[in-house]
């Protein structure tokens, strides 16, 4: 312990570097801001320019050198919209129903042992670096099939999602009060009804936030794909599926077109860029003001 | 809600065994995948892994012309710029946090809002930073920052070689800006566990703010915070498209950290699948598996550390 009675002096030191370390932090908080800032607002100010009705509604262009000119030179990036579109719709219709179960176990069955392996598994999974799940799903489906698909795609997103859907359902479950579902019970509900009747349907708000949320994350996720999907220059049709043909995403977009280094090409990564933050930016508003304030209690970590 | 229903009718019990298999099922689905993941990995490794044995780790050379596929100028790749990036993040990070929960002025829509941008900023998808990284960033740094610090270090090692702008030091420079806010928002939440009280001791002592924090926060946070330091770095290591952009994809050992390079993750979104020889394949499978086991004691430790100090809060990560 310090000492309490200080002469004037050191009382006089130590105001002094308690006004120092708040400076520090303070300046601390306005540096990292500023990157951070820095990042959305570049991707609106060079996204911008990019954005008509034909960036969403036609295909990419051709590359072209600064200064030519030409139809070919202006695109869109509807094969990626269509392309991401169908991977994150696949997996979401195969990573809720499973997350939501999982979740209705961590929370209704949370003393059983399987119940808290599977929990820390699932904090474990939904932080793995995602391109390991790419390649697991790489060497399961691609080299299994030969061919890269918007299946295999799918199925990577769905290892994204999964864990995210289950930790969300867990938390919004379990602060539904005890006392509900004591009070459904003493009825004579069976708990199997007690558990859809009251307690998923007290918590369905924090397992909408849930599904938003791991949406948001998986229409973002690009390494996954970079070694499942793949690109094609063409929107989807049922054969990207099954027998499975490469498929184009947004941000797959971003990054192909990113790196080319044609100028019309920049452009259109650019472009690809603000399409896909405003998506994720109305998504996770939309989870903060519109579910999250009633719900405040299962904030899910992205 | 543990009391079993030992109920004699038989259509409930039914009904509860039936749900109760059915979530149970995917529960141990989850814990099934995990497995899988990694069995899977090492199985398709296996070419690769009785080839180079524990050479694959310690060997400098990627050599596809010859057929030899090893890993290690990745592994000092991916310590080197998570390295960087722990080091400009943690501080910065952590400011935020303190900010967060310490400070008392503005009034709390300031800290929330504050917070809010921040989990916000978390969720821009990597790609994105990585576009930024290789069109914002790498032209400063390469005009910028990397002729300053060789004109004031430049007879350091580690600072030696041309200035270019995409290399180890840019993609430690973009992870640090990306796991700020995975710091900051963990250790967050752990410091307002802190239990008021605690604050209140200290400053019936007499003691300033950060005599409060210093003294009597952070050391109660400590192992907390520790374990968003070790998540961050976990983002950090498995960290994929962000660093691709800017890392400067170079198979050769790194010399310093203004030369290009390779993280474990880039080099695997960038060569899987683009190549027709079999041990490169397997070589690069095997890659995700050190991944893999990277990312599993990482977590492992971090997840260890912050439910120890956020148990009792709804706070889990």
């Amino acid at each position: 312990m310090t000492t309490i009675t200080v002469s004037g002096r050191r009382d006089s030191w130590r105001r002094t570097f308690d006004r120092l370390m708040k400076v520090l932090i303070l300046l601390a908080v306005l540096v990292a801001i500023v990157p951070l800032v820095l990042v959305v607002g570049d991707v609106l100010l060079q996204g911008l320019p990019a954005i008509s009705w034909d960036f969403l509604t036609k295909l990419p262009p051709s590359p072209c050198s600064v200064g030519q000119v030409g139809s070919q030179c202006t695109g869109g990036i509807l094969n990626g919209i269509e392309g991401s579109l169908l991977m994150v719709g696949l997996a979401t219709l195969v990573a809720v129903p499973i997350g939501i179960a999982a979740g209705v176990y961590f929370s209704e069955w949370p003393e059983s042992r399987i119940s808290f392996l599977s929990s820390f598994t699932n904090d474990v999974l939904a932080e793995f670096p995602t391109i390991t799940i790419g390649v697991f799903i790489y060497v399961l489906v691609v080299v299994t099939t030969r061919s890269y698909s918007a299946l295999a795609g799918a199925a990577a997103l769905a290892i994204v999602m999964l864990p995210i859907v289950a930790r969300t359902t867990e938390e919004s479950l379990k602060i539904v009060p005890t006392s509900l579902r004591e009070a459904s019970m003493a009825l004579g509900i069976p708990r199997w009804k007690t558990i859809f009747s009251v307690v998923i349907s007290t918590g369905r708000a924090g397992l909408a936030t849930g599904i938003l949320l791991a949406i948001a994350r998986a229409a973002g996720e690009t390494a996954p794909l970079v070694v499942t999907a793949l690109y094609s220059s063409y929107p989807p049709t049922l054969a990207s599926v099954v027998p499975g043909r490469p498929t184009a995403s947004v941000p797959y977009i971003i990054y192909n077109f990113g790196t080319a280094g044609y100028a019309n090409w920049t452009t259109t990564a650019w472009g690809a860029a603000l399409v896909l933050v405003t998506f994720m930016l109305v998504l996770n508003l939309a989870v903060k003001f519109f579910i999250g304030r009633k719900f405040s209690g299962a904030r899910a970590e992205i | 809600m543990t009391a079993s229903q030992k109920g004699k009718r038989s259509s409930r019990s039914r009904g509860d065994l039936v749900l109760k298999s059915v979530v149970g099922a995917a529960a141990i689905g989850v814990i099934a995948l995990l497995a899988g993941l990694g069995i899977e990995l090492a199985y398709s490794s296996r070419l690769s892994i009785s080839t180079f044995g524990l050479s694959f780790i310690f060997g400098s050379t990627w050599a596809p012309i010859h057929s030899i596929y090893n890993a290690f100028p990745f592994l000092v790749g991916t310590l080197a710029t998570s390295g960087i990036g722990l080091l400009l993040g943690v501080p910065m990070g952590l400011g935020i946090a303190i900010f967060l929960s310490e400070n008392r002025r503005g009034g709390r829509a300031l800290n929330t809002t504050l917070g809010s941008l921040v989990e916000l900023l978390a969720a821009v998808p990597s790609v994105i930073y990585g576009l930024w990284g290789l069109f914002v960033l790498v032209p400063f740094m390469a005009h910028f920052v990397e002729p300053g610090l060789k004109s004031v270090l430049g007879f350091l090692p580690i600072f030696s070689g041309t200035p270019i702008g995409t290399d180890l030091l840019t993609a430690g420079v973009i992870l640090a800006i990306m796991i700020i806010p995975t710091i900051s928002a963990v250790s967050r939440d752990v410091l307002n566990a802190v239990p008021n009280s605690q604050r209140e001791a200290m400053y019936s002592l007499g003691a300033t703010d950060w005599e409060v924090i210093r003294k009597s926060v952070l050391p109660y946070a400590r192992s907390g915070i520790f374990g968003a330091i070790i998540l961050g770095l976990g983002r950090a290591v498995g960290e994929t498209m962000a660093v691709t952009f800017v890392v400067g994809n170079n198979t050769n050992l790194p010399h310093s950290l203004l030369s290009p390079g390779y993280t474990l993750t880039s080099l695997i979104v960038n060569q899987l699948g683009a190549t027709t020889d079999p041990l490169a394949d397997a070589a690069l499978v095997e890659v995700s598996l050190l991944l893999f086991l990277l990312a599993l004691v990482i977590n492992f430790v971090a997840r260890g550390l912050v439910w120890r100090m956020t148990r009792k809060t709804k706070f889990r990560i």
